[in-house]
Order: structure tokens, then C-alpha cells, then sequence
């Protein structure tokens, strides 16, 4: 009797609510234009100086009252999965715990309420902050100088590809030298900010170990080349052990060398890029310092520079004086390469990262490195006999990889099995990336997880592999069907774009 | 009388005359997935025999398609702009990309014919 | 330590486990080996931090203590409560981009209003999901004016904001681009047509201008289309867009400004949050996240990204941007606020900050010393001041009160050294404009 799976589903609710599961309309079905939550006294009638330029119709915006408007978005976040409420093996994301401290520190008036244009005899505290995180970050990078503004990782290497395209320039060498060497493995942001700087790509070919060669850089070296990116560790979870050689080389024929320091997770603490001969390398707050993610952003991506790029930052730049401490707005009388955002940088960001760092000590943050290769390593080990990796099992830094080799006699893709993870309370690890693995599934668990976790994230695989393995593959291609939505048609997102909500407010 | 002729890269011509008729194989398409948008040439643009013609999008990748001769645009199927899934339907008749008015005929030469094309999807 | 939750005894297992004996064999790759010796500080308590950052941040002296009267692409505005408290549930803070949408509906959601609410503002027919903040934006709006007109020369204003006008000059220098660029235009009065020719692919206003003026860009925007061109239209203060004629109404084809006003503290310049909007048509050109709509399987209507092959994780070196992350939380907050406001309250706390400029440009007319030059002005105007402005600020800072931006902040050697911009928002109350009255007339 009990032998049948139950086939049917729940019947729906009136309201098409599960319990606690609620269905949330959108602002714009629910607001309306003469609603407001924030009471405004209207001032008293005067003379307007618009030049005639004052709005004639509605703008068609709808409001909420406060009450209204608490709901409509504590429901939406309820739709969220988030780190505080689980882990996110997401290779190269770096996705560790948010520390509420950073948050309080952030929102103190000092910080939070202060203007960029100021005078700036009366923000000497938060020049401080930028100095002080500038100090541990050259320290542990062992570099030079560090470029404060850029709001993201994609924002730094744009950064550091403009110091180095100006480096070149003073050479006189602006003409021949306009080749970028990337690996395969790269982030797309790499190849996009060099061919955006009008840099023509070329491919470092990949070891058959995962790892790049010297010997395989050696022969794109010439004139024409005017960097290479790599990200260390790289995209697939490995310590690019020629780092040094290649540096040298490099360096030898001219070129500079940007480091992607998306993985910085695995060394801070431990090794200083700068030893390795990096010139450039951004370094993500929101990855490697813990800054929130906040569902996409925003970011900080500041660029430690060594010391033949220093005299090419950027403005702002942070100087020392007698008299305290300033920040010159100019590039003028240098050969700073300009100017990259208004105002000066992530200070809310800052704030963030240097309680992170002030917390943590040279001691923490060698420990959240070492607990962050220790924990990939486990997650490694425990998985390599069901699951497959594209260069051979061996030892990785803070992120595993493996392909889709071993679910080949499955119909089970990497996309369905992430999906059936959803089904499970997890998020899925990165997947489709890098793209030098097929199928590739790369896992970094972080230092924040506790081993109680990693043993249930790891059981977990384990018995979706085996059920995938055993011919279940209807119920991953079903997957999810516990979350708040279904699989999503992209298709028609993409075919039929619909970008807003059209429909009017009351 | 109109031939076909294909490329390794499963792109076709149906030749008739001096026009060549290009777009993507059947096979091509299974493989790009649910095609959600495709970047057509200018009318009156001069296409040479492996340069890029024409990119496709699906949801998780853009790829490009080269053209199998040389020749100028005339004609650009305007249908496939609007609804890219034809490509998908019947990518050797209604979802053809473009017309070209062929340069060099012996260029042909080069190309494989139908069987010849089969038996290389067969190969794969 | 507080934040790692392994413990000796789990970390004893797992080296077993993977098979070494010392963690620093999984180092073993690195040349040099593990460097020990950081010339840093051991971890501290949160006491001990809280501490150390309370002395830095006692050392600013924030706008609440002051009369405050900054502006210059960064205003101060009352965030209600509400806003701060519901960006800080962990289910927004705490949360990834929404790449698995189905574990990520409230993100997406949110995007969907937040690009909904952009493109009511603005007056265009769509928008993404925001950049970084206003000036890396109007330099990806030229970009993206380059890629549809096939033209590589920029027009810059000369009311456009210094600091977007050097990250334009910036980029298209380093990019290999053309860029002719209008002086510094006090007073609204550049002929801006005559310089706009068939070599451009845009001409970028700003309005309200970085001088407080209100700029018509319906003649702007005629003869930019006669020449082929684009209007790429900037503002840096959004709350002026609840109180005059939308840049899209104005004939603008690309929208792209600052959101920092709404929802977001002024953080001492970031983060703040851009806002970008454009025309249907050129959709595929524009830069950034993009969230549409859709279907799941059973039919429930859902959000995704969309049209991602516009972006650098797929197009790699032919994406329309090398961007990556967005401005999420600052766009959350935005929108709450925004959806707090509502188009009533919107309108009405526009009208409350130009009813107190104008109040103050009022009082200030009668301050022998001082002289207002803008005609019209939403809630920031220029002063003339006897003297340097520079040293005028610094005095009234020492003070206590924080006065304005002296123009030659932003645009040193350009003679405009007895110029001072001056904000007023709703936050001003009488007794700060009467304290900024009395001191300045006590200086000049």
C-alpha cells in the first residue's frame, strides 16, 4: 500500500499562497500614484525659478504607505536564498560569511554622512581609512602603490590595463606593443576589458595539467606583447606554479603582468603577489574581504600597482603632508592616467573591509586562507571517486573543479544536476565555468563553513550523483520543484524581451 | 536549377543562378540550442568566403557563422529577425539568413555536396 | 577566531582525511612557500575594532553636525528608516547576482520595479539594472553611442559635471577615441549647436548642469539627429527629475545619471548607484544586467537576466562592456525609497528642496558680497563671492559650517575661483540658512 509514490500534488490554494510560500504582485499592480509612505509638508507658495521647465504630466509612479511597502519586500527577500542562510560553493565567488560588524561600522555618521567634496580638513578620519587600507593591503600584496577607485573587479582591470596601456605610451612603445595574452580559463571580464583598451587577444594555450606553462608563454613573447592576465590561483582551483618564470620572461621582453586577484582567497595571509613579479592586480572587497554581495553589488575592486606602474595611477591619489593627510584630485605634474569615477572610491566598502581585516589580524586571515584550501581539499577528496576532473585528481588551493565526464551515460547535464541542488536547500556551485572544463562544476566552500556543513553539502552530492548515475534522470530534468519558481523560460526572455512593467498605476 | 553545397562548419548554399541562398544546417541548429536573436548583414555589403557573415545568439552563447563564398548582399531575411525560431523550424528553407550575389562560382568547387555533408554529420 | 567556524579538532580530521600531514603541503606550489612574517597587526575583538574605527570616524566632521549645503553630485536627502531595515535582511545583503533565478525571485523582482521606476523617471522606453554610479555610466553611454552611429567622436558640454568630463576624456583617451569638450559654461549660455556636426556620434548634457542651471534640450536634441548623432542626457541629482520635464520628453536617447539621492547616504562618494535608460531600438547595445520577464514551466510568471550576450561572460572580447557587478543594494534602496515616495511624494519633496533654494537664493541677494547667477535652478545654484572661494569654505568649515564646493575644486586654473556651488535639499531648515547667511556676510 505505502509502496506508491504519491503522484498527485497539493491542491492550490485561493490564493495561490503555500503557507508561509506567498506570491508577491508587483509594485506597480499594487501602488498607486496619489499613495505615499513619506509624509512631505508641501511648502508654502512661493515663486518657482524652473525656466519653464517644470514637468507638465505624470511620471506614472506608484507608491505605497509604510506598512505596505515593508511587506511587499520582506516577502520578495523571503524569495532569496542568501549566505546567512546557506552555503554558496561558488568557485571563484568567494561567497564567506558578511560580518555584521562591518555593517554597523559602515553606518556610523562619520562614515556614512560625510560629503567627498568637503573640505577636506574635516574628513582627515576617512582619509585615514583609505590609508590604513592601502597599508595592509600593499603589505600583503608586497606592492607599491594602490589605485582606492575602482567600484568593482572589472573597474580595476580596466584600471590596471590603463596603467599599463600608459606605461607603454611613455615608452614610446604605443604602437608595436598592443598584444594581450589570456588564458583560455579567463574570466570574460579579462578579454573584455583588453579589447575594450583596443588590445588584440591572443590565447595562452592550456597545460594539459590545468596549469600555465612557461614553455608555452615563452614562444608569444616579442615586442607586440604588451601584457598577460592570469588570475592566480586560476580559474580552475590551481596555484599557477610558473608565476615567477613567466613573470621573468615577461618582463625580460618588455611586457607587464596583470594578476586577476578574483582568487586572492587562497594566499592572503600566505604569499604576496608582488613576489611573484605582478604588476597590476585588482582585488575584489566583496570576494576576498567579505564585503556583502547585496544580490549583485555593489563591488570595490582596488588595484595594487608595482613600482613601474605607480607613477601611472590615477586620480585620486593619497598623499602624506605635514600637515595631514590629502587627496589630490588631479593628475596634474604626474603621470597619473586619469581619472576612472567621480569622487574618490567604495568608501562604504572601505569601512567594511578594514573591520574585516582589523578583525581577523595577520593571524586570521593566514588562517581563513589556510581553512579555505583545507576545506576545498576535503570537498576534493570526498568527491573524487564519483566525480570526474578535467586534469586528474590532484591537490587544489580554495576551489575544486570537476567536468561532466562521469554523468556522460546519464542524461543528467551539469545544468540539471545544479538544478536538482536547488531541490535540496543548496545553492548550486559555478557551473559552464571555466570553459576549459566540459561541463565544469567548480566548488569553493570558503573558510565559513563549518565541517558539519561540508559533510552534509558533500552527502548530499554524493546521493545526487549516485541517484543520477542509477538512470533518475527524469527527476533532475523536473528539478527544481521546490523553489519558489520552476525552471524559468529563458528562451522567451531573451526572444521576446520584456524589460518593464507597462502597465499603468491607479 | 538550384544545388546545394555545405561546409564543414555546417553552414549551406543553395545556389541558382548567380544568387547563393546561405544560412545554417539543420544540425547547426540542434546544436546552438533555442535561437533568441541573430545580427544580419547590410544589404549591399561584400561578404568574402570565410569572413564573418552573421551571429547567432542563443540564451547562453553567441556564435558566429562565415560565409561559404564570396559575394554582396541583396536580400536579408527580414522573417528571421523578427522570429528567430524559424531557424529552428527549418533552418534549410524558411530560415535561411541571406542572399548573396555570388562572386566567384568556382569556389563552389570547394564545398562539399549533400552527401558529402551527411556523411561528415555522420562522422561526428 | 569568531568567524571560522573549524575548530583543531576538524581541522586534525580533514588534514587526515585528504591525507597530509601539515596544511602547508598544500601550499607546496607556491615558489617561496608559505611567507610567515606579515607586518601587521594580530586579529582584535569587536570591541577592540569598534574601538579603533569609532576614533576615525569621530575625526570627520558629518553633515549632521553642520548646516549643510554640499552638493556637486552628491546631495543629502532623509532616507526613511524603513529603507536601511530592509536592505540589511540577510535575504538582500547577504544575497549572490541572481544567476539561478529560481532561488532568486526577490532579487529579480526587484530589478524588474527598480528598471521600471528608471525608465518612468526618466522618460525613456527601457532601462537596466544600474551601473556603478553616474559618471562610469555616461562613459559607457558614449561607448555605446559609438557602436551605434559607427562614429568615434564625443561632444562634451560645458555644464557637464568635471568628474564625469574627466572619465569620459579618460576613457576615450586610453580607448583611442575623439573628444572635443565645450569650457566650463557658468551660466548656461554656450552656443552647443553650432559645434555639433556630422562627427559626432553624441553630444552629452547634463541638466540640472553642474552649475545648478536648467537646460531646454529639445533644440539640443533636433540637431544632434539632423548630424546623425545621439543626445546622451546626464543628471546627478535624481530627486529634480520628481519636479521638471523628463530628459526623454526632451528628446534624449540615452538617460544616464546619478541615483544616489534616492534611498542611498552620501558615504563620502560610494557607494552610490547609476541610473541608465535608453530607447528601445537600441537595446542590444546597452550595457549591463538586464532583468526580463517570464514563464516558469508551470506557467507562473517569474524574472531572469536577460539578453546576457551583450555581456562580457559570454561575449568575452566582444561584449558591449567588460561590466560585471551592478550597483544591487544601492538600487534596492533606491527603489524602496522610491516606491516609499511614490509619484505624491516624489513631486512634493522636489517642490519642498526648490522651495528652499529658493528661499535661500532670496536671503542670500541680500548679502552685499555675494551675488547668485543662475536664472533658473532646481536646488543647487552658483554664488559669485568676493575673494576666493576656496578659502572663503575652509574658513565658514572652521566654523562649523560646511558652505558649499568652491568651483576650483573641481576645475582648478579655469578662473572661476570666486565661484561657489551651493545645495539646499529639505534636511535645510530656516535656522541653517540663517546661519549660513549671517556667516557669510561675517566673512565677506
Amino acid at each position: 500500500m505505502l509502496d506508491q509514490p504519491v503522484t498527485t500534488a497539493a491542491p492550490a490554494s485561493f490564493t495561490g499562497n503555500r503557507g508561509l510560500e506567498l506570491e508577491e504582485p508587483l509594485l506597480f499592480e499594487i501602488g498607486r500614484n496619489d499613495t505615499t509612505g513619506v509624509d512631505i509638508d508641501e511648502p508654502a507658495p512661493f515663486a518657482p525659478c524652473l525656466g519653464g521647465l517644470e514637468r507638465k504630466e505624470s511620471i506614472g509612479l506608484p507608491g505605497l504607505s509604510e506598512p505596505e511597502t515593508l511587506r511587499h519586500y520582506v516577502r520578495l527577500s523571503r524569495k532569496n536564498y542568501s549566505i546567512d542562510g546557506g552555503i554558496y560553493p561558488l568557485g571563484s565567488c568567494t561567497m564567506k560569511h558578511n560580518p555584521r560588524l562591518n555593517e554597523k561600522m559602515a553606518r556610523l555618521d562619520g562614515f556614512a554622512d560625510i560629503h567627498p567634496l568637503q573640505p577636506q580638513s574635516t574628513v582627515q578620519g576617512a582619509l585615514e581609512v583609505m590609508e590604513q587600507l592601502t597599508h595592509w593591503l600593499l603589505t600583503l600584496t608586497n606592492m607599491e602603490a594602490l589605485a582606492l577607485s575602482p567600484k568593482a573587479g572589472a573597474h580595476g582591470e580596466s584600471c590596471g590595463l590603463m596603467a599599463i596601456k600608459s606605461a607603454i605610451a611613455a615608452r614610446g612603445e604605443a604602437a608595436t606593443r598592443k598584444t594581450v595574452l589570456v588564458p583560455q580559463s579567463a574570466h570574460g571580464t579579462n578579454p573584455a576589458s583588453a579589447a575594450f583598451l583596443g588590445f588584440e587577444l591572443r590565447a595562452i594555450p592550456a597545460g594539459r595539467d590545468g596549469v600555465v606553462h612557461a614553455e608555452a608563454v615563452e614562444p608569444l613573447l616579442g615586442p607586440h606583447v604588451a601584457a598577460i592576465m592570469l588570475t592566480n590561483p586560476n580559474t580552475c582551483g590551481l596555484f599557477e606554479r610558473d608565476i615567477a618564470q613567466i613573470a621573468k620572461m615577461l618582463r625580460d621582453a618588455g611586457g607587464y603582468f596583470y594578476c586577476d586577484g578574483a582568487n586572492f582567497n587562497a594566499i592572503a595571509g600566505v604569499a604576496r603577489p608582488g613576489d611573484f613579479g605582478v604588476d597590476a592586480m585588482h582585488i575584489n572587497l566583496h570576494k576576498t574581504f567579505s564585503t556583502p554581495h547585496g544580490g549583485g553589488g555593489p563591488g570595490a575592486g582596488p588595484v595594487a600597482l608595482s613600482a613601474r606602474l605607480a607613477p601611472f595611477a590615477p586620480a585620486p591619489l593619497l598623499l602624506r603632508k605635514d600637515n595631514g593627510l590629502q587627496l589630490k584630485e588631479d593628475v596634474e605634474g604626474t603621470q597619473g592616467f586619469g581619472r576612472i569615477t567621480a569622487f574618490h572610491g567604495q568608501m562604504g566598502m572601505f569601512v567594511r573591509a578594514l573591520a574585516y581585516m582589523l578583525a581577523h589580524g595577520a593571524d586570521g586571515l593566514a588562517q581563513a586562507s589556510r581553512d579555505a584550501v583545507l576545506s576545498a581539499n576535503y570537498v576534493r577528496v570526498k568527491l573524487r571517486d564519483m566525480m570526474s576532473s578535467p586534469f586528474g585528481d590532484r591537490p587544489c588551493m580554495h576551489e575544486v573543479l570537476f567536468d561532466d565526464a562521469w554523468l556522460a551515460e546519464s542524461r543528467v547535464t551539469t545544468l540539471d544536476f545544479a538544478k536538482a541542488m536547488i531541490d535540496e536547500g543548496f545553492h548550486p556551485m559555478t557551473v559552464y565555468f571555466p570553459l576549459v572544463a566540459h561541463g565544469a562544476m567548480l566548488i569553493e566552500p570558503t573558510e565559513s563553513e563549518s565541517k558539519a556543513s561540508l559533510d552534509l553539502f558533500i552527502a548530499t552530492l554524493r546521493n545526487l550523483g549516485e541517484r543520477a548515475l542509477q538512470g533518475e534522470a527524469a527527476a533532475f530534468h523536473a528539478a527544481p520543484r521546490h523553489a519558489p519558481r520552476r525552471r524559468l523560460d529563458e528562451t522567451q526572455a531573451a526572444r521576446k524581451p520584456v524589460l518593464r512593467c507597462t502597465q499603468g498605476a491607479a | 536549377m538550384t544545388s546545394a553545397y555545405f561546409t564543414r562548419d555546417h553552414e549551406y548554399v543553395r545556389v541558382d543562378g548567380d544568387i547563393g541562398v546561405v544560412g545554417v544546417t539543420d544540425y547547426a541548429q540542434s546544436q546552438l540550442g533555442d535561437i533568441v536573436f541573430i545580427e544580419l548583414p547590410q544589404v549591399g555589403q561584400r561578404i568574402a568566403k570565410g569572413e564573418q557573415l552573421a551571429t547567432v545568439e542563443s540564451v547562453k552563447a553567441a556564435s558566429e557563422v562565415f560565409s561559404p563564398v564570396s559575394g554582396e548582399v541583396v536580400e536579408v531575411n527580414g522573417a528571421i529577425d523578427q522570429s528567430p525560431a524559424i531557424v529552428n523550424e527549418d533552418a534549410l528553407g524558411a530560415g535561411w539568413f541571406v542572399k548573396l550575389r555570388l562572386s566567384d562560382a568556382d569556389e563552389l568547387a570547394g564545398l562539399l555536396d549533400e552527401a558529402g555533408y551527411e556523411a561528415h554529420v555522420q562522422s561526428l | 577566531m569568531r568567524y571560522h567556524p573549524l575548530t583543531n579538532a576538524d581541522r586534525n580530521e580533514m588534514r587526515r582525511v585528504i591525507g597530509v600531514a601539515d596544511i602547508a603541503e598544500l601550499f607546496e606550489d607556491m615558489p617561496g612557500g608559505v611567507v610567515e612574517n606579515f607586518d601587521l597587526p594580530r586579529g582584535k575583538s569587536e570591541i577592540e575594532v569598534e574601538r579603533h574605527l569609532a576614533k576615525l570616524a569621530a575625526k570627520n566632521l558629518p553633515a549632521s553636525r553642520a548646516p549643510f549645503f554640499v552638493g556637486a553630485g552628491a546631495y543629502r536627502h532623509h532616507v526613511p528608516a524603513s529603507v536601511d531595515h530592509l536592505i540589511q535582511r540577510s535575504e538582500f545583503l547577504t544575497s549572490y547576482t541572481p544567476y539561478q533565478p529560481e532561488i532568486s525571485q526577490g532579487t529579480l523582482q526587484y530589478l524588474f520595479e527598480f528598471q521600471t521606476q528608471a525608465a518612468l523617471l526618466t522618460g525613456m522606453e527601457i532601462a537596466n539594472a544600474s551601473m556603478y554610479d553616474g559618471s562610469t555610466g555616461c562613459a559607457e553611454a558614449m561607448l555605446m553611442a559609438h557602436r551605434i552611429t559607427k562614429r568615434r567622436k564625443a561632444l562634451l558640454s560645458g555644464g557637464l559635471h568635471p568628474h564625469y568630463a574627466e572619465v569620459a576624456r579618460t576613457v576615450a583617451r586610453l580607448a583611442g577615441d575623439d573628444i572635443a569638450a565645450l569650457a566650463p559654461d557658468v551660466t548656461a549660455a554656450e552656443d552647443l549647436i553650432a559645434s555639433i556636426d556630422d562627427s559626432l556620434s553624441c553630444v552629452i548634457v547634463q541638466t540640472p548642469d553642474f552649475f545648478g542651471n536648467l537646460r531646454d534640450l529639445r533644440a539640443v536634441a533636433e540637431a544632434c539627429h539632423r548630424h546623425g548623432a545621439l543626445l546622451i542626457a546626464v543628471f546627478t541629482e535624481a530627486v529634480s527629475l520628481g519636479l521638471l520635464t523628463s530628459p526623454g520628453a526632451m528628446g534624449a536617447d540615452i538617460v544616464v545619471g546619478e541615483g544616489q539621492s534616492i534611498g542611498n547616504a552620501l558615504n563620502f562618494g560610494g557607494p552610490h548607484v547609476g541610473l541608465f535608460a535608453t530607447r528601445q531600438e537600441f537595446l542590444r547595445q546597452m550595457p549591463g544586467r538586464l532583468c526580463g520577464e517570464t514563464v516558469d514551466v508551470e506557467g507562473r510568471r517569474g524574472y531572469v537576466l536577460t539578453l546576457s550576450t551583450r555581456e562580457q561572460h559570454i561575449r568575452r572580447d566582444k561584449a558591449t562592456s567588460n561590466i560585471c557587478t551592478n550597483s544591487g543594494l544601492c538600487a534596492l534602496a533606491f527603489s524602496i525609497h522610491m516606491t516609499l515616495l511614490g509619484e505624491t511624494g516624489l513631486s512634493r519633496l522636489a517642490r519642498v528642496n526648490h522651495a528652499n533654494a529658493v528661499a535661500l537664493k532670496d536671503m542670500l541677494a541680500k548679502v552685499r558680497g555675494v551675488e547668485v547667477l543662475n536664472k533658473s535652478f532646481f536646488n543647487e545654484f552658483t554664488l559669485r563671492v568676493k575673494g576666493d572661494a576656496a578659502a572663503l569654505v575652509e574658513r565658514l568649515a572652521a566654523r562649523g559650517v560646511l558652505a558649499g564646493v568652491p568651483v576650483s575644486r573641481l576645475l582648478p586654473n579655469a578662473g572661476l575661483d570666486d565661484l561657489l556651488l551651493v545645495a539646499s535639499t529639505e534636511l535645510n531648515t530656516n535656522e541653517d540658512r540663517a546661519t549660513l547667511v549671517a556667516e557669510l556676510e561675517g566673512a565677506l
